[in-house]
């Protein structure tokens, strides 16, 4: 290819459509957008360059509504290698080693096409890792269905659930945590975010930007379909009855083939072949091209012709715009072709030069030898769309009075059933059904699994073979009907809850990526949520210390005009040196103090005892105190390290005496307890209040950690000891744990056995 | 004792087994990639876990046809021991290693978890750290490990003591409402893991190698591996 034919005009392909408005509008791109389209191109553009324009302005790729806002956030630390704008984010932690872990939703797809949609999205995000150069060693996922009573949630449990073990097992990547919630708000638009972890040598980590004119451009993994033609463009747009018309648009996944590619890749990644590789994601061969370029400040040409196709007849536009899965653009080092060619021959994979590195800046493509577009890359970038969309903050509620909210009742028959409703509600009964379908213990290296902590935490491998003593602790948080009541301080309490969630496990929590999830962002009150949502984000993870690295975000998460519960999802990742200092959940012996750490209110607006047991969903949410979170937890964090602390668990949903049957279900053993005498809450309030920063601690060296704690100035106050095999706050609750875990465990499984 | 840890397209526990056997052995066994139709003698092969070309056709089938397999089968002959775990029992029986087949968990999904186990008998070389009837805790991670084999296979397989394993209460107990409920997926008679005739060849579905460490699993699982050592060493 040469410069001249660089400068020819495109060729139109045979029966190529005149671009009409409708066509224009079709692509989702607005009317004015398309007139910046025009001012750009200096000319009408073709379908193929359409299709380009259609993809990499979709608010799905280029963040047109959420930017202004994402740079609120902040995203520095002396350990943060790599912030937002790659593929994933990289902290260093320690000995050599980096994370490098995003989240990432697929909630449209899912929607549409519950297993593949979800399978995808664990296969995306695990590319999205692996693209730099690390061995993931961790998935999580955050899910979340509509109404249990909807006609289709069952059907979309089942099949997301099954997508997401079907490819994270056939990777051998463990999944080894995550929470899943039910909501009528999510009925029409369901929530799957899912997060890899990795490990990386902190100086053998890869990047997109493209280097070095002339250098080939590789394309290797799996063929090119028709799959998922224009995903990024349908994930852009509110859902309406029409959207399961849209399952053509929906990937299908190969994990057999990620599994090889990621070996592969990491094979080749051993060597010093790579320039640079980006993995084909939203918008496939289109993005990745355009990113490594503009990433590089070079051009490119694409010999379309030479991409792996998987059927006959297939045209540039579907090429460009195809999302099949499992495939990587890479740059190569001129002559490492011969070797890069016979890693991925072995591991059975296409491996084909597609084209190579300009200094033009443009993006030209060719199909049997015409050019069929040429795109000036800077302005594409430059001049994308970036709109300040108008907000409206949402007020916070009246605050709830505690003392008006009636208690479960009078008797100790009516606490009994209070504590079984709670630890049997669709949002608090166990997951078993769910993570037992996940692999989550390949690797060997899963030390607290699902259950058994407030964070996952897993061994860190050192590469190539064996493995350190330090420890990663991976959690993913959010409580969507604060955000919903109001979003700064849910957007705050996302973060402190992520950040105690690791604290609790003795982990130091390092950094943050945020999955937004939000409906139609030109609603002004939408865009409020987002707004509030970031301001409170932002404040929390200053004040905790705790950047955000990476992140995505997934709008227009509405249908037919009734859009989802606000959901930052947080997902965070911590370090704790030595595992054997790492604490679980589970109360495993009796005799032990039981310890509460924190203030208590007994704050009951927006809590779980309010919605469940009295069936209204009203309030502010509880307040953050992001000073006190840093003491309590700081706190908390060193009696683990001194060895102090047998089991710890955050208080969060459900309050005090939820966190605290959890434990003893964890781990077996019972519990005798009671309200402190003089703290004036309601016992209901003091019991089922999710006031914030706070924390349950067993401990065998009880009046050593009252004591740190007076001296701390943290509030700490002994409520009673372990043992025996029931349930028993002194004068209200009395229940066999054999009699709780039943409701607990039973409610998920019986719900999905039941035939309509 | 030098073992060989056989590598597919799609195998994904290779480096847990591997990893087992370094901890007990202090070394790092030959990881032998599908393709070589012929490897360094070892006194052990091991077919690992994981989705052999992606189980697309039938679990292990694809496998079984692999170039190494004819070596492997080959050298089972010979009497070289063969351990076959998850993925590999199920490329084991395919390759008719062991007897039986590998079916569809009855409940149709995949299971992770820990299990409790039987040991049946300590006469073989994977077992003879164990004593007879001892229950140890090590987990699952399957969607196919529903073992079948028809009644005069099963009273062969009965009667020359060529059941390894029993899913089983963690009590003991393979029979009645509880021996079902610890049964994970529907197995016949509970059945975990077989020898072949001569004890020389041990599929099972479980993973021993996943419990070698007290703060990963437990550590139920090491003693197969030591005894293997002591037995090859």
């Amino acid at each position: 290819m040469t410069i001249a034919a660089e400068k020819n005009p495109p060729v139109k392909l045979p029966n190529e459509p005149q671009i009409t408005p409708q066509v224009v509008a079709e692509h989702g791109l607005a009317p004015d957008e398309y007139e910046r389209l025009l001012k750009i191109m200096g000319r009408e553009p073709t379908m193929v360059e359409l299709g380009i324009f259609s993809a990499m302005w979709s608010e799905h790729c280029s963040y047109k509504s959420s930017k202004v806002w994402l740079k609120k956030l902040p995203t520095r630390a002396p350990w943060v290698i790599q912030g937002p704008g790659e593929n994933a984010g990289v902290i260093d932690i320690g000995d050599g080693q980096a994370a490098i872990f995003k989240m990432e939703s697929h909630n449209h797809p899912s929607y549409i096409e519950p297993y593949q949609g979800a399978a995808t999205g664990v296969g995306g995000i695990l590319r999205d890792v692996f693209t730099m150069g690390a061995r993931p060693i961790a998935n999580i996922n955050a899910l979340r269905f509509g109404d249990p009573a909807h006609p289709k949630t069952r059907h979309l449990v089942s099949g997301v659930v099954a997508g997401i073990g079907g490819y994270g097992n056939c990777m051998g990547i463990p999944t080894v945590g995550g929470e899943t919630n039910f909501h009528a708000a999510y009925n029409g638009n369901i929530l799957v975010n899912a997060m890899t972890v990795g490990v990386a040598a902190s100086d053998r980590i890869f990047y997109a930007a493209a280097a070095g004119v002339g250098n080939p451009l590789v394309y290797v993994g799996s063929r090119t379909g028709r799959d998922g033609i224009h995903g990024a463009t349908m994930a852009s747009t509110e859902f309406n009855e029409d959207s399961e018309e849209k399952r053509p648009t929906v990937q299908v996944g190969d994990p057999f083939v990620e599994k090889l590619l990621l070996e592969a890749c990491l094979e080749l990644m051993a060597t010093d072949a790579i320039v640079a590789i980006q993995d084909m994601g939203a918008a496939g061969l289109t993005s990745s091209s355009f990113e490594m370029a503009a990433k590089g400040g070079l051009g490119v040409v694409v010999e379309l012709d030479k991409v792996p196709m998987r059927e006959t007849g297939m045209n540039p536009y579907e090429l460009m715009l195809s999302e099949s899965q499992e495939r990587m653009l890479i740059v190569l080092k001129p002559g490492r072709e011969e070797l890069a060619r016979r890693i991925f021959e072995k591991w059975e994979l296409d491996f084909a030069v597609i084209g190579h590195l300009t200094d033009t800046e443009r993006m030209v493509l060719t199909w049997h030898g015409d050019v069929v577009a040429n795109i000036p890359i800077p302005p594409l970038v430059t001049e994308a769309p970036v709109y300040e969309r108008p907000w409206t903050l949402t007020e916070l509620p009246p605050v709830l009075d505690a003392g008006k909210v009636p208690a479960p009742g009078s008797s100790m028959a009516d606490w009994n059933a209070s504590l079984i409703k709670l630890m049997s509600c669709p949002d608090l009964a166990s997951k078993a059904w769910i993570w037992r379908q996940y692999d989550h213990l390949i690797m060997g290296n899963t030390s607290i699994r699902p259950q058994e902590g407030d964070a996952a935490l897993v061994r860190v491998p050192k590469a190539p073979t064996g493995t350190s003593h330090k420890g990663l602790a991976i959690t993913s948080d959010c409580t969507p009907r604060y955000v919903q009541a109001h979003p700064e301080t849910g957007g705050r309490q996302a973060v402190a809850e992520a950040w105690r969630n690791i604290t609790a496990t003795g982990a130091l929590p390092l950094a943050v990526t945020d999955n937004m999830n939000f409906g139609n962002p030109q609603k002004p009150e939408i865009m409020g949520q987002f707004a509030g949502a970031i301001m409170g984000m932002a404040e929390a993870c200053t004040a905790l210390e705790f950047p955000v690295v990476s992140g995505n975000v997934s709008l227009y998460n509405e249908t037919e005009g009734r859009p989802i519960l606000p959901t930052p999802t947080i997902g965070a990742v911590g370090v704790i040196e030595d595992i054997t200092h790492a604490v679980g959940s589970r109360l495993t012996q009796g005799g032990l103090a039981i310890i509460l750490i924190g203030e208590t209110e007994g704050w009951l607006g927006q809590s779980l005892y309010l919605r469940e047991l009295h069936g209204r969903e009203e309030g502010a949410p509880p307040p953050v105190d992001l000073a006190v979170e840093r003491r309590n937890g700081n706190f908390v964090r060193r009696q683990i390290w001194a060895g102090r602390v047998d089991a710890c668990h955050d208080l969060s949903d459900g309050g005090l005496l939820v966190a605290l049957t959890e434990m003893c279900l964890a781990g077996g053993t019972g519990v005798t307890i009671r309200q402190p005498a003089g703290t004036g809450i309601p016992s209901h309030a003091f019991f089922y209040g999710e006031d914030q920063a706070r924390y349950l601690i067993a401990s065998g060296s009880g009046d050593d950690i009252l004591e740190a704690a007076r001296r701390a100035g943290v509030p700490a106050v002994l409520l009673g000891y372990s043992g025996g095999a029931s349930l028993t706050v002194e004068g209200l609750v009395s229940l066999p744990l054999a009699e709780i875990r039943q409701a607990h465990e039973g409610w998920l499984p019986a719900y999905m056995d039941t035939v309509e | 004792m030098k073992a060989a840890v056989l590598v597919f397209p799609g195998s994904n526990r290779e480096g847990d087994v591997a990893q087992a056997i370094e901890l007990v052995t202090g070394r790092r066994p030959q990881m032998v990639w599908h393709g070589d139709g012929d490897f360094e003698k070892t006194d052990l092969i091991v077919l690992p876990g994981g989705f052999s070309y992606g189980d697309y056709l039938r679990c292990g089938a694809m496998a079984a046809q692999s170039p190494v397999m004819a070596e492997v089968k080959k050298r089972a002959a010979q009497g070289v021991p063969v351990l076959a775990i998850c993925n590999g029992f199920q490329i084991a029986a395919e390759a008719g290693l062991v007897p039986g087949v590998l079916m569809r968990n009855e409940n149709l999904k995949f299971v992770c978890g820990d299990v409790h186990l039987k040991i049946e008998t300590s006469q073989s070389l994977f077992t003879n750290r164990y004593q007879a009837g001892q229950v140890i805790k090590v987990p699952v991670a399957h969607a196919e490990g529903n073992y079948f084999a028809d009644a005069d296979t099963l009273k062969r397989l009965e009667d020359r003591g060529q059941v390894a394993f029993r899913y089983c209460a963690p009590d003991g107990t393979v029979d009645g409402p509880l021996g079902q409920e610890a049964n994970p997926n529907g197995s016949i008679r509970n059945i975990a893991g077989v020898f072949n005739e001569t004890k020389t060849v041990m599929g099972l579905m479980p993973h021993p190698e996943n419990a070698v460490e007290p703060l990963f699993g437990g550590c139920d699982g090491k003693a197969l591996f030591e005894g293997l050592v002591e037995a090859l060493s």
